[in-house]
């Protein structure tokens, strides 16, 4: 066998992922057609479902939103060589601070003093949510995957405890806190818009979409154009060179996941500020584990990873659609696909890697045998 | 006398509870031991759950669910196998990937199937279902509390997985410390070189290694869906592969602690349930996700080095590369 072989830089950052996710979708359709539905028409249905309307439009942009945040946090991590596993947790943690702010201030304070306040919750309770594993793993060696895997399971617990016991609306049975006021809600685009002019359906589309652009921009500066992001990608690549150019792995480390834990933070913004207006059971609904998807897609570009969210935006959105017209299929179908693409992306990449790259040796050097 | 059946009926609980998580425990003994990262323990279960309940529920045969069960976990983890030791992919992805999509795989078929919203029908029918052993005069012997009770509860009445996980474990044990293959199991973990240099195969090693994490976690997922309910429901493994992947970090990657772990921690659960809304002396409630979210915190402070030392084996999550 021979070593994965070298791409250009265009096919390994866009070929790549488009030869594999159409792999994906093979295999996706294989699935579609054994539980004994057209592929063909789930595919048109899905993507009327998912573009179709502005409505439709306004859900999977909302969706994109979530996988934006994730799929960056699961990126910064990988970067410095850490496999986040946690999102998930610290999504969630990250949108109790912000209903923590949003339920204590939003009958005291305007709207625009209360959102810089929830943007720091999100971004510090995602934060302190990834900093003991990564603090665990910098120190002490401990294995980050299985302990942001803990404390998934740690939160979850926590989150029951508080919602159940602790901030549950009096006299109520079903554990959510009380509806926020308006102050502590953020507009929906289609609000936004509206005051310029511009007429657009109602969607859960809300200003949290231009937050994750933001903080896709963000990422991109800060890794590829800071000193910071420089020494993280270094100890991500090679930490005993690191050492010896004088940067210090274990302190990459902490910064690389407290940042992760503050962008996977960011989708408490949009679920709980933006959408539902009150902390709930579960909200995250699996997005973290989403973002790994994102994050492999993407190539662990920004760009890659807007452009991947949106695509599993549609997925998730069009998925629900597929539910309601095809009675053989349920939303469960989106998260087998989720998992054909993280495998085609992530864990086959060389499979499809070696014979590309033996296809493009041929082609530069032709007439030489291997 | 009110205290000790109560006590009693909980051991009985967590020796129920305890089953899935050793089996499923022992599976990653086994593929961690040999070098591979076995995160993909929940999806082979969840799949095994799926596969045994469903041809149970077709056949009316549980063998044949069991059958079913230990091959579609197998299937998958040769998918796995396929990803991470042939190309030699990230093993979290690919574990993360099988988990994934089996979480899917399994309601979207069942509905497809079976029309009812994503479960398995009902197994109800005789011989659908691994039901419990009475062991003779059990009955008889629930009379006498001491030592009759524990024979009835604990001994006898349980079905026939929970024996074979049992005896899984010195067997288990055997193969990994007083056999060749043990042997050379535990060196492809620790010095894949050294094995390679010996003229022994590292992925054949792996592979057979990932074949065994296979056919037990297809025996931990029949258990759940043929033993231990009758069929499958969405998402029935419940984080309970990662559970048992704590518990063998938890048992520093050996057999008997690691069933000390699985039992501690199937404990806990046991007693969560018993513990719901009851008022303790002392300390009053104590909430019932506390006591659920035990065991990972136990294993978080395990690995960060305060309670004893989890040493991992060394070539763990590295793809072996021969050299060219």
């Amino acid at each position: 066998m021979s070593a994965p072989g070298r791409l250009p830089r265009w096919a390994d950052l866009g070929l790549l992922p488009i030869v594999s996710l159409l792999a994906a979708l093979a295999a996706s359709a294989a699935i579609i057609a054994i539980v004994g539905e057209s592929p063909w028409v789930a595919l048109r249905l899905m993507a009327a479902g998912a573009f179709g309307s502005q409505e439709a439009a306004g859900y999977t942009l909302y969706y994109a939103t979530n996988f934006i945040f994730t799929g960056l946090a699961v990126a910064v991590a990988f970067h410095a060589g850490l496999f986040n596993i946690g999102c998930e947790g610290q999504a969630y943690v990250g949108g109790l601070g912000v209903g923590l702010v949003c339920l204590g201030l939003d009958h005291h304070w305007p709207f625009w003093a209360i959102l810089p306040v929830a943007m720091c919750a999100a971004a510090g309770f995602g934060a302190a949510w990834a900093f003991i594993p990564a603090w665990l793993q910098a120190r002490r060696g401990s294995h980050i995957v299985i302990t942001t895997i803990m404390f998934n399971f740690i939160a979850s617990a926590l989150m029951t405890y508080l919602l159940v016991e602790v901030l549950i609306k009096p006299g109520q049975q079903s554990p959510e806190t009380r509806e926020f006021a308006s102050a502590a809600c953020l507009p929906s685009l289609s609000a936004l818009l509206g005051r310029l002019g511009l007429n657009v359906s109602a969607s859960p589309l809300n200003l949290a979409f231009l937050f994750a652009l933001a903080a896709a921009a963000f990422v991109w500066v800060f890794i590829w154009h800071t000193r910071w992001g420089y020494e993280l990608r270094t100890v991500g690549q090679n930490p005993s060179a690191a050492v010896y150019a004088g940067i210090s792995p274990p302190r990459m480390m902490l910064i690389a996941m407290l940042l992760s834990g503050a962008l996977a933070g960011g989708l408490g913004l949009n679920e709980v500020m933006g959408v539902q207006h009150r902390l709930l059971l579960d909200f995250p609904g699996g997005a973290g584990f989403v973002g790994i998807a994102v994050a492999l897609m993407g190539r662990n570009h920004p760009v890659g990873i807007f452009l991947a969210a949106v695509l599993f935006g549609a997925l998730y959105q069009g998925g629900s659609q597929l539910s309601f017209d095809l009675p053989r299929i349920n939303r469960d179908m989106v998260v087998v696909i989720q998992g054909l693409v993280i495998l085609a992306c992530g864990a086959l990449e060389n499979l499809f890697r070696t014979p590309l790259a033996a296809l493009f040796a041929r082609w530069r050097h032709p007439g030489e045998g291997e | 006398m009110e205290t000790y059946t109560l006590i009693v009926l909980l051991l009985a609980a967590t020796l129920r509870v305890a089953t899935p998580l050793l089996l499923a425990a022992l599976a990653g003994m086994f593929s961690e031991r040999s070098g591979v990262i076995d995160l993909g323990l929940e999806g082979k279960m969840l799949g095994a759950a799926f596969a045994a309940a469903a041809v149970s529920a077709v056949t009316g045969s549980a063998w044949a669910g069991l059958a079913a069960g230990v091959l579609t976990s197998v299937a998958l983890a040769l998918l796995i196998g396929f990803a991470c030791i042939t190309h030699r992919g990230n093993q979290v992805v690919a574990a993360m990937a099988v988990n994934i999509m089996v979480a899917g795989l399994g309601p979207s078929l069942a509905l497809a199937w079976f029309h009812l919203g994503g479960q398995t029908p009902q197994l109800d029918a005789p011989g659908q279902r691994f039901v419990e052993i009475v062991w003779p005069w059990a009955e008889r012997a629930r009379e006498t509390p001491f030592p009759g009770l524990l024979y009835a509860e604990l001994l006898s009445g349980h079905s026939l997985v929970v024996y074979l996980a049992a005896a899984l474990v010195p067997a288990g044990a055997w193969v990994l410390y007083r056999t060749r293959f043990g042997l050379r199991l535990r060196a492809v973990g620790e010095n894949p070189a050294a094995v390679d240099t010996a003229g022994i195969s590292v992925n054949g090693l792996r592979y057979q290694a990932v074949l065994i994490s296979g056919m037990l976690c297809g025996v931990a997922g029949t258990y759940l869906s043929t033993a231990a309910s009758s069929g499958f429901v969405r998402d029935m493994t419940a984080g309970k592969g990662y559970l048992a992947l704590a518990a063998l970090i938890f048992g520093k990657w050996r057999p008997y602690p690691t069933l000390g772990a699985c039992l501690l921690f199937a404990f806990t659960d046991a007693l969560a349930t018993r513990l719901q809304g009851v008022a303790l002396p002392l300390v009053g409630v104590i909430p019932v996700q506390f006591i659920l979210a035990l065991p990972y915190v136990l294993t978080v402070l395990l690995l960060a080095g305060f309670v004893g030392k989890a040493v991992a084996p060394k070539a763990i999550g590295v793809p072996y590369a021969k050299e060219q």
